[in-house]
């Protein structure tokens, strides 16, 4: 079978890890988590805009957890896995903090909140993922997972 | 990797060259010092040139819209020059594209400070 062929009958392809480890809760931790998921999707051939996309979510993701989450605790981890296959890149971030409620963050985009110097990380986090899902590990903390996939035209 | 930040002036109109990465930690903090000096120095007209910026992260944002808060506040105004259409998709992803003053040319820029 040709590689053509292959690619339009299989299943979908066996997802790899290509980076899981623990990051310290710090704004290089940030930097790194970026730089990482550019090169991932990178590999996984995605488009320059899509590689932007997806390391912005990122990026945003994992400041939430080390600010927000872990609140830069020295004894406090980020755990930070990409799964790769051809065309799509999956990401978790998981801290150790307390968790927090989606629906209690205001909406950055009603009238009275667009001043405000914060609050957009989860915005852009949706608007760039494809898929975003969150939710409470059993070993506490907050897990979120991101999907990014390549769009069909490219 | 960072910023860099230069400012000039063309008559009452003080221009911030900005390049590179506005997000959390030294960008967005570095942009902060530098409109709070011109705000201190009593500079109303500023000119924000974006041209040169690679990257904007949510606290990039935040430090922009707090730029025009802090210039606003103060009894001056705070334009904005040369988006990349990843800035502007940004600032229209957050709903402020409509909040600032925004300016394709330099020229037509400085000829709307009244």
């Amino acid at each position: 079978m040709t590689e053509a062929a292959k690619s339009m009958n299989q299943e979908p392809e066996q997802e790899v890890v290509s980076v899981d480890t623990l990051l310290d809760s710090t704004l290089e931790s940030v930097d790194l988590a970026e730089q990482m998921t550019m090169e991932a999707a990178r590999q996984a051939g995605l488009s320059e805009d899509e590689q932007h996309e997806i390391s912005m979510a990122v990026r945003e993701t994992v400041v939430n957890a080390v600010v927000h989450g872990n609140r830069y605790s020295a004894h406090k981890k980020v755990h930070f896995r990409i799964s790769t296959a051809p065309g799509r890149l999956t990401i978790t971030v998981g801290d150790q903090g307390n968790g927090f409620d989606l629906s209690a963050v205001p909406d950055p985009l009603a009238e009275e909140n667009l001043l405000h110097q914060s609050g957009r990380g989860l915005l852009l986090i949706r608007a760039f993922a494809d898929d975003f899902s969150m939710r409470r590990r059993a070993e506490g903390g907050t897990e979120v997972r991101l999907v990014k996939q390549r769009k069909k035209h490219n | 990797m960072s910023i860099q930040i230069k400012s000039r002036q063309e008559g009452d109109v003080t221009i911030v060259d900005v390049a590179g990465r506005i997000t959390l930690g030294e960008g967005a903090s570095t942009l902060r010092e530098t409109i709070r000096g011109l705000v201190a120095k009593g500079q109303k007209k500023i000119l924000l040139n974006l041209g040169e910026v690679s990257y904007i992260d949510s606290s990039g944002i935040g430090e922009l819209v707090s730029a025009f808060t802090t210039v606003t506040n103060n009894g001056g105004t705070l334009k904005l020059l040369g988006l990349t259409k990843r800035v502007k998709d940004l600032l229209q992803i957050t709903k402020l594209y409509t909040v600032f003053d925004i300016y394709d040319s330099e020229k037509s820029a400085l000829g709307s400070f009244t």
